[in-house]
């Protein structure tokens, strides 16, 4: 792999040209976890200077097939061919010695360290033993080459995510990676961030480098990429169709078959209030949330858009009772649950679907059965103190999974086997048991593919249908846009007023997300 | 007053060298990612093995080496149980101390108590003669202690391979896919932090006692722990922990043989009660910042789903 000469204006990499041997090639590839099969006969064809996308819903093996080609997992058959050679990738490092890079899905980054510290241990682990100041160096130039900021004597813990991103690519790059793999990185992006990264992306296939952007979000891969795979059940079920000759209802048909239409929300009729903030004032850390108001009335879908860090997760740790806010109150059908407990506010009927699914949710090393338990014990429908009955959790938990269609697991799974929007029906099939009256969800459809994104999002309007009250939090323009009749923006810890009918439109929310008011 | 804070500092050294020892052969282990609870036992076996050295009537400086060996040895023990078997590392902490002061109260039972030359103060080397008296005092350990404490610090902090070491005990996943052998690493971190209890338990008989008595560790082991954790697993804290809890040990017993009416309880509670003391003051100036290694205790398998 030789470093380009061009090394001013594009990003430098290996020049390739199209018609040589496929940049990677992925064969027949069989892989189980546990006896539990991953991946079957799945196979991958990269070409270089391509943006090549691979699709594919929550755990058809997206993450699993990539891994196999970076040497983290070991195939239990078939051959991965690199630029026309077979390389035996036997460990991550052989990848990277290979030219291969990914960006993980879960970043693969030294929090503690500075991010030239991060790049100085990589570019050690394939022989090159550099300073930390020369890493520095080396961070500064290439950040300059692909044209965004990046300090390398940051602590990676504290600098954001996209800026994590942005030094893993780096990282991936100065170690020589002519391969580069994303696994779903815009899915923690905001859309402006995601935009500069995937034409960044393209300007690397430009240089000759071969990308592979794994995504559930269909109008990138029309819109960046030349070539898709997509993956079914562990399977390659389109294998590199050119774009310019493929639909997106292709591709969602061979990714999913048949995918339930998103159930129209209708306004309704809005019942009495149920939810009411007033003067909410909150400090943590950064964040300040400076006097929130809000009103949520049953049957009704809020919506409250705005760039992640804006004081989001410290309003919904508020409704959840980890926060006490410093001033204001909130009131839940005149009952004032400002001091509550989140027992108590549970009781009463709020429930809280956090971001991260893992995080104050559903317990990782638990079954599903216990998981979905966990809420409904003191009602003393799983047997007394002395005597938990496993037979009614059981019972309970294969309503709850048929219900809501959960697939990959039964009763007895562990939560952490889950793919990441099974696990989220899961926590949904919890939260939105009897006596539910409001329900705080918190980017219910990050990293949720397709179908699950669907369900997960019928799921709500079902039980707004059924007289609860649903505040939507979310960076995603379009979700809101579908699913809210009114929505608000938070910015920089204020709530703008609520929009509605023809003022709530993308260019109105967009500019109040980036407001200074 | 001058000759009571001379006189303290004077043994002052002999009470820090063995907790600083100790410590930082933890601080190894701990940054690479490896808990690690069996000080106490390690520290046993390196005082044992180094009495029944120098009974034997071998050179002590080779007596001393004996029992740092012996705490690798017992150490490796901990070392394949946790990264190789993938045991918990506070149960098999815990067991290796039980199994290290039971091989001592076996073996060194017919040696108990059985006085023995052991490494001369330097004033009685040859070359040494004429060292004041505050240096005089000491042995030779204490340059080699304070060597090691600067090789320590610029081996994990200023060379690549202290830089791996650290990646593997923050992050073992992001370690792994730069091609770092997480097991090697923690496996030689386990052995250099056995090699130095071993050493700080053979000061405390070879050098220190010039005897060997069951139980004369006497929790300094877990008082290693606790220095460490005060010290933010960094060596200068370590330097500043163990100078604290030998300095108030050292002073004790001065008070105490200047006949001072104290209760020898109280005396012998100290070291705890100081730790218990510095422990809040740490915990409430840190506040969760700088906890420690991130994946501290954790067992990493390169399959698992994170
Ligand atoms: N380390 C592992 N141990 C056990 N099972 C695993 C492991 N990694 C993946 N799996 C399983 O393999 C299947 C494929 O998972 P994979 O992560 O590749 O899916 P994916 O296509 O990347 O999904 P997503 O879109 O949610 O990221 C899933 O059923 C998953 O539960
Ligand atoms: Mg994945």
């Amino acid at each position: 792999m030789t470093q380009g000469a061009t090394r001013s204006q594009t990003p430098s990499g290996p020049q390739k040209k199209a018609g040589q041997a496929p940049a990677l090639l992925l064969r027949d590839i069989d892989k189980a976890f546990d006896g539990k099969t991953a991946l079957s006969g799945a196979s991958f064809r990269l070409d270089w200077g391509e943006v090549h996308a691979l699709v594919g819903e929550n755990g058809a093996g997206k993450s699993t097939i990539m891994n196999v080609a970076t040497g983290v997992y070991a195939p239990d058959h078939g051959e991965v061919i690199v630029d026309g050679r077979d390389v035996p990738l036997r460990s991550p490092v052989d990848a990277v010695a290979a030219g291969i890079g990914m960006v993980h899905q879960h970043f693969r980054l030294v929090g503690r360290f500075t991010v030239a510290e991060n790049v100085a241990l990589a570019l050690g682990g394939i022989g090159r033993r550099i300073g930390i100041g020369k890493a520095a160096q080396l961070v500064k130039r290439k950040s300059a080459e692909l044209g965004f900021a990046l300090d390398p004597e940051a602590r990676v813990e504290r600098i954001s995510v996209a800026e994590q991103q942005r030094a893993e690519i780096i990282k991936v790059l100065l170690l020589g990676a002519g391969i580069m793999i994303l696994d779903e990185p815009t899915a923690v992006l905001t859309q402006q961030e995601a935009e500069a990264l995937l034409s960044m992306a393209r300007r690397l296939a430009q240089a000759g480098h071969a990308v592979v952007l794994i995504t559930h979000k269909l109008q990138e891969v029309a819109d960046h990429c030349d070539r898709i795979t997509v993956m079914a059940q562990g399977r390659t079920v389109l294998d590199a169709a050119p774009m310019a000759q493929t639909s997106l209802a292709q591709v969602t048909r061979k990714a999913f078959g048949e995918v339930k239409e998103q159930e129209p929300v209708q306004p309704g009729t809005l019942g009495g209030e149920l939810l009411r903030l007033e003067n909410l004032r909150v400090r943590h850390g950064a964040v300040t949330l400076d006097g929130l108001n809000l009103s949520l009335r049953a049957g009704e879908i809020l919506g409250i858009a705005g760039v992640g860090g804006n004081g989001q997760s410290e309003l919904v740790a508020c409704l959840n009772g980890l926060l006490r806010p410093l001033d204001g109150k909130i009131f839940l059908a005149d009952e004032d649950l400002t001091a509550a407990s989140p027992a108590k506010r549970r009781k009463a009927g709020l429930r809280v679907v956090p971001a991260d699914r893992f995080d104050s949710a559903l317990v990782r090393d638990m079954t599903l059965s216990e998981n979905l338990a966990l809420t409904g014990l003191e009602s003393g429908r799983f047997g007394p103190w002395w005597g938990l009955s496993r037979r009614s959790m059981k019972r309970n938990a294969e309503n709850s999974l048929k219900e809501f269609n959960v697939l990959g697991g039964g009763p007895e799974t562990r939560a952490s086997v889950l793919s990441g929007g099974n696990a989220q029906k899961v926590l949904l099939a919890r939260e939105l048991a009897a006596g539910t009256r409001v329900v705080v969800a918190h980017s219910p459809v990050r990293g949720l593919d397709l179908r699950s994104a669907r369900a997960v999002l019928n799921l709500l309007v079902a039980s707004a249908r059924q007289g609860a009250a649903c505040l939507l939090i979310s960076e995603d323009l379009d979700e809101i846009l579908r699913m809210c009749g009114s929505a608000a923006v938070l910015n920089r810890g204020r709530l703008s007023p609520p929009l509605s009918g023809a003022d709530l439109n993308p260019a109105r929310l967009g500019e109040l997300m980036v407001g200074h008011a | 007053m001058t000759d009571l804070v001379l006189a303290w500092l004077t043994v002052f050294p002999g009470y820090t060298v063995p907790l600083l020892l100790a410590s930082l052969g933890l601080v190894i282990s701990e940054r690479a990612g490896v808990l690690n609870l069996c000080t106490e036992g390690l520290m046993a076996v390196g005082a044992m093995t180094g009495a029944l050295m120098a009974l034997a009537g071998y050179d002590p400086l080779l007596a001393v080496a004996c029992g740092a060996l012996a705490g690798a040895a017992l150490s490796l023990v901990f070392g394949v149980a946790t990264v190789v078997f993938r045991a918990d590392h506070t149960l098999a902490g815990l067991a290796t101390v039980a199994l290290g002061l039971g091989i001592t109260g076996v073996v060194g039972r017919p040696y108990v108590q059985k006085p023995f030359d052991g490494l001369p103060r330097l004033s009685d080397t040859v070359w040494g003669a004429d060292l004041p008296r505050l240096v005089g005092q000491q042995n030779i350990l204490l340059p080699l202690t304070v060597l090691l404490l600067l090789a320590v610090w610029g081996w994990l902090f200023r060379t690549h391979s202290g830089l791996r070491l650290r990646a593997v005990g923050e992050d073992p996943a992001a370690a792994d896919v730069v091609g770092i052998d997480i097991q090697l690493t923690q496996l030689g971190a386990v052995l250099a932090s056995g090699v130095l209890a071993g050493l700080a338990g053979a000061y405390l008989s070879v050098a220190a006692a010039h005897v060997w008595v069951e139980g004369m560790v006497a929790g300094r082991g877990w008082v290693a722990v606790a220095i460490v954790i005060f010290a933010g697993w960094r060596p200068w804290g370590v330097l500043l922990g163990a100078g604290l809890f030998g300095g108030a040990e050292a002073a004790m017993l001065r008070l105490q043989t200047l006949g001072l009416d104290f209760p020898i309880y109280l005396g012998a509670m100290l070291p705890y009660a100081l730790t218990l003391l510095v422990f809040c003051i740490a915990c409430a100036r840190r506040r969760g910042e700088n906890a420690g290694p991130a994946a501290l205790g954790k067992a990493y398998l390169r399959q698992d789903k994170h």
